[in-house]
């Protein structure tokens, strides 16, 4: 219990005090998340489209698979990346171990099936007449897209809050493929790991809740936006 | 389709201009957990190698076996670790060289004050084979660092075979404080480098519920050392910032300062560069 109550007061102290170590890990946190949000957004949005919109062949199977992606684990995706930027691995060349860009993919992978998922379905229980409509307006494939994404506005947020919550609070890959580097890698969620790992429990508490504070706000911000989206 | 390919290469562009940063004069170094998790390079070496040379390190805290395996794949620079045999091994297959031992602590065994298989003041062989007849707890690290290498040398000097599936011999699989903090929980003995048990001490407030048992014995001498990763395996290795960075480290100035490292009034580590 001592660890708890400790844990809050340092909270409190480290996210007012402007303790750049903390804010170094914010500041990762928030970059290296952004990032990832980014590229899954813009990857997985038009993919999700895609196989929430057409029929093809083996459209099941597909659905499957990103199904089965949703769970998969991150310290599995953090190894397969590892492997993939070392220096001997594939992509060695590209000097992105250790690095926030380099977390990013790996973030980016896990953040891609729960896009990807949550907006076909989204797409799929749009309302049937809508490509109808748009076609007999004589809309282009890509403004049929548009105009769809747009409809589906609500759940693809949706989807993205999801992703983010998965992406932010994710400690395999950014220990993996970051390091945890001080002032360079180390995220909130790897400075707790290295605290708790050092025995300073209530430091870790305190991260954690910093860490809470961030996704609040985030949410917070998201909210705001989706108002102003209704209005 | 073309939309997506955009997307994916600005994703790459985005992460390109990170590039240039990294080309700026910076160390990658593996180390052990224990340099790190003590505060010896957060509080020390780190800030004081910039101030002196104007490089930074970036390192990466994880047992000797992986730090060993990580200069393998070309990944870091130089490393810093304490497992002299497994150092041995990757010199000798050319992935490591200049090998130079730079300080040392040593091992101790640890367990709780009442000590509840009696072994306080025996030699290390006859401790665990003490600990292993009363079956009492032992936590393992079980992650092939260099603290986990040295332990399962231990048993094979006390000739026992590896208590690996014996109840009460615990694999923690994780660095040394969360196994000290497991083996309190349980009750039980384990082994640790005196600079992290310090630092354990520290965070106990100076009375920690496991205390120093065993001791003093010759096999549980500690060198830690730094080798730089050979260029002739990995062609893009800074050599010459691990050559800096290796000297600087044995230099007298920097030897009195890990020497003056101290928590609680002891010291860490003990310098002992030739």
């Amino acid at each position: 219990m001592e660890y708890l109550l400790q844990g809050f007061i340092q909270g409190f102290k480290l996210l007012f005090s402007g303790n750049p170590e903390t804010y170094s890990a914010i500041t990762t946190t928030v970059y290296a998340s952004t990032l990832s949000m980014i590229c899954s957004l813009s990857i997985g949005v038009p993919l999700g489209f895609l196989l929430g919109y057409k029929t093809f062949p083996g459209k099941k199977v597909v659905r499957t698979m990103v199904d089965t992606l949703l769970s998969f684990p991150t310290v599995v995706i953090g190894l397969v990346v590892y492997a993939f930027l070392t220096r001997n691995g594939p992509l060695g060349g590209t000097g992105l171990l250790f690095t926030i860009p380099g977390m990013s993919i790996g973030q980016t992978l896990l953040g891609l099936p729960i896009i990807i998922a949550m907006t076909a379905n989204a797409v799929e229980s749009l309302d049937k007449r809508l490509p109808m409509t748009l076609l007999t307006l004589g809309a282009t494939p890509v403004q049929m897209m548009w105009a769809t994404v747009l409809e589906a506005r609500y759940s693809i947020m949706l989807a993205a809050m999801a992703a983010y919550g998965r992406i932010v609070s994710e400690v395999g890959i950014s220990m993996m493929v970051g390091g945890n580097i001080k002032w360079h890698t180390r995220t909130i969620t790897t400075a707790i790991a290295l605290e708790t790992g050092k025995g300073e429990f209530a430091v870790g508490i305190a991260l954690g809740m910093v860490l809470l504070t961030v996704a609040l706000l985030v949410n917070i911000g998201a909210a705001g936006l989706k108002k102003r989206a209704v209005q | 389709m073309k939309r997506l390919l955009i997307a994916a290469l600005s994703c790459l562009i985005i992460a390109a201009m990170a590039l240039p940063v990294m080309a700026a004069q910076t160390l990658m170094m593996a180390t052990t957990t224990s340099t790190a998790n003590t505060g010896l390079l957060d509080d020390l070496i780190v800030p004081k190698f910039m101030k002196d040379t104007g490089i930074e390190i970036k390192f990466v805290a994880v047992g000797t076996g992986k730090a060993l395996k990580m200069a393998e794949n070309c990944d870091v620079d130089v490393v810093l670790v304490h497992a002299p045999a497994a150092e041995k091994a990757y010199v000798d297959k050319g992935v490591l060289v200049d090998r130079k031992e730079l300080m040392y602590n040593d091992f101790v065994i640890i367990g709780p004050a009442s000590d509840p298989a009696g072994v306080k003041g025996m030699g290390v062989a006859e401790a665990l084979k003490t600990i292993a007849q009363k079956q009492a707890v032992f936590a393992s690290r079980g992650d092939n660092s260099g603290t986990h290498k040295k332990e399962l040398s231990l048993w094979k000097a006390a000739e026992m075979p590896v208590p690996e599936k014996d109840a009460w011999y615990i694999q923690t699989g994780q660095g040394m404080l969360p196994t000290i903090n497991i083996a309190n929980e349980k009750n039980g003995y384990t082994m640790t480098d005196r600079g992290t048990f310090i630092k354990y001490a520290d965070t106990k407030g100076g009375n920690p519920p496991l205390v120093v048992l065993v001791e003093g014995d010759k096999v549980l001498f500690n060198q830690y050392s730094a080798l730089a990763v050979n260029t002739a395996m990995c062609k893009d290795a800074q050599y010459e910032l691990a050559t800096k960075f290796i000297n600087w480290m044995a230099s007298p100035e920097t030897q009195e300062a890990i020497g003056n490292f101290k928590l609680l009034g002891k010291k860490l580590f003990i310098p002992n560069a030739k």
